[in-house]
């Protein structure tokens, strides 16, 4: 499977992909703006409560690619971030004392060439960091299998995405053998101390819904997991996060092309929460893109909607201007408000 | 009314019901929830319930609903199908354990 961008496909413009949230697939399919929503329960503008996290997008490329993903990452996607760009990130952390957590995402982002240097460096101004490994990654090559006790030697906290702990849901999202691979993965993490209770090392790891419906309840899903993972497999982990999928790139060319678009944003939107609306992660959180754009979060930048502040690029970082920029916000941002809402660290209420 | 008897936006409407009857459907919404929280079933128990009774009693706004819950809260096609299984068997045993009824009749009257 290709990514997007690989197959010239029309969602890759994300021109194409926000008229399709605004109008729908046919053009003329309208719903409550997400404006209107944060309006009627006095959130807008949204505005940010104090940037603490800072989530960097190392690259798009990946050895998987999975159907739902909003990065529309893939082997065939060659946008990484140069040593450059993260020296200005370093330069911005260094001069932020306040930025506490350093998330790094991707794609992999361990296949960009300079991780290792950048996660040293970054330990050595003392941030707590998280790294999002999709866990195949580890085994894909041999020059990778040094991460579990690399990420031990940094105390990074992993996050990792099992869709599900059977292997029909797990590889129908993310492909033939991705389950059996994590599975494998998940257990070296156990060994080297990941997920095990009393060892300081956190293991966390994702679910998402594999198909057109919205995550059933984080806890209820934890203790499935916890039970099914350590009776099958003796896998152990800390914490369970259930992510909403946005409708953006992959997802949204699966919802279009399943039928199911329609009813989907009837339900995302049906189920506004406003206690998760005040919740969401825009609102502590800055992301930057692999070549060093500021955005609200790794949403907006897939849809590249930077944010709506003087200084757009991590050589302008500022975070008292950010603080006080509004939150942009379109029809995608649905997706983090319904139910218990979603974030990068889960349910939001 | 439309021009069929069964149309999937009716199920959105549901809640609407208390348009002509507040006080019982408002009733009615409070013991539904009620019953469906996690208790001594789970919630994710109950709904693998709902989905057979959906199918038992042939209410195919249930069965779109419960068939969505179950599937959202982990179950499996194959349990999912266990449950309809479960479901027939109890309406086809209902059927059946009258035949014991229509036995006794017949072996009354006849010689």
């Amino acid at each position: 499977m290709k990514s997007l961008n690989a197959q010239k496909n029309n969602l890759s413009d994300t021109h194409n992909q926000i008229e399709i949230l605004e109008n729908g697939p046919s053009g003329n399919f309208k719903l409550i703006p997400f404006k209107q929503k944060l309006i009627e329960t006095d959130l807008f503008p949204l505005k940010p409560t104090g940037i603490n996290i800072f989530q960097i997008n190392v690259g798009k490329m990946c050895n998987q690619v999975c159907k739902h993903c909003h990065v529309d990452a893939g082997p065939d996607r060659k946008e990484i971030m140069t040593i450059e760009t993260m020296q200005q990130c370093l330069e911005a952390l260094k001069n932020n004392p306040q930025l506490q957590t350093v998330d790094l995402t991707g794609g992999a982002p361990e296949m960009n060439p300079n991780f290792k240097w950048f996660v040293e460096e970054i330990k050595k101004l003392e941030r707590h960091i998280i790294v999002r490994c999709n866990l195949t990654i580890i085994l894909a090559n041999k020059k990778f299998n040094y991460l579990p006790d690399f990420f031990k030697e940094n105390n990074i906290e992993v996050v990792s995405s099992l869709p599900f702990y059977t292997q029909s849901r797990t590889d129908s999202q993310r492909g033939d053998g991705v389950f059996n691979e994590s599975i494998k993965a998940l257990q070296l993490l156990n060994d080297t101390g990941y997920g095990i209770e009393g060892s300081n090392l956190i293991l966390n790891l994702v679910y998402n819904p594999a198909g057109a419906f919205l995550p059933a309840s984080q806890t209820a899903l934890e203790k499935e997991y916890k039970d099914a993972l350590l009776q099958q497999f003796n896998i152990r982990f800390n914490n369970l996060f259930t992510i909403t999928n946005l409708p953006i790139s992959r997802y949204l060319d699966y919802l279009i092309r399943s039928g199911n678009y329609e009813k989907y944003m009837e339900k995302l939107v049906s189920a506004y929460n406003p206690i998760a609306a005040a919740n969401v992660m825009c609102r502590n959180t800055i992301s930057i893109s692999w070549d060093g754009f500021l955005y609200d979060c790794d949403f907006n930048q897939m849809l590249d909607l930077k944010v709506s502040s003087k200084g757009k690029h991590i050589s302008q970082f500022d975070i008292p201007t950010l603080n006080e920029r509004n939150i942009v916000v379109n029809q995608h941002c649905y997706g983090c408000t319904s139910g218990a809402g979603s974030s990068c660290g889960g349910a939001v209420t | 009314m439309g021009d069929q008897y069964y149309n999937p936006e009716d199920l959105k409407k549901f809640g609407n019901i208390g348009e002509f009857q507040k006080n019982l459907a408002d009733k009615f919404f409070s013991y539904y929830g009620e019953v469906f929280n996690d208790s001594e079933l789970t919630a994710r128990e109950k709904s693998l319930i709902a989905l057979a009774v959906a199918h038992a009693v042939q209410c195919p706004y249930c069965i779109d609903a419960y068939s969505t819950d179950a599937y959202e809260k982990g179950w499996s096609e194959g349990q999912m199908m266990e449950a309809v299984h479960v479901a027939a068997a109890i309406r086809g045993g209902a059927t059946l354990v009258h035949g014991v009824q229509m036995m006794n009749k017949v072996k009354e009257i006849k010689m």
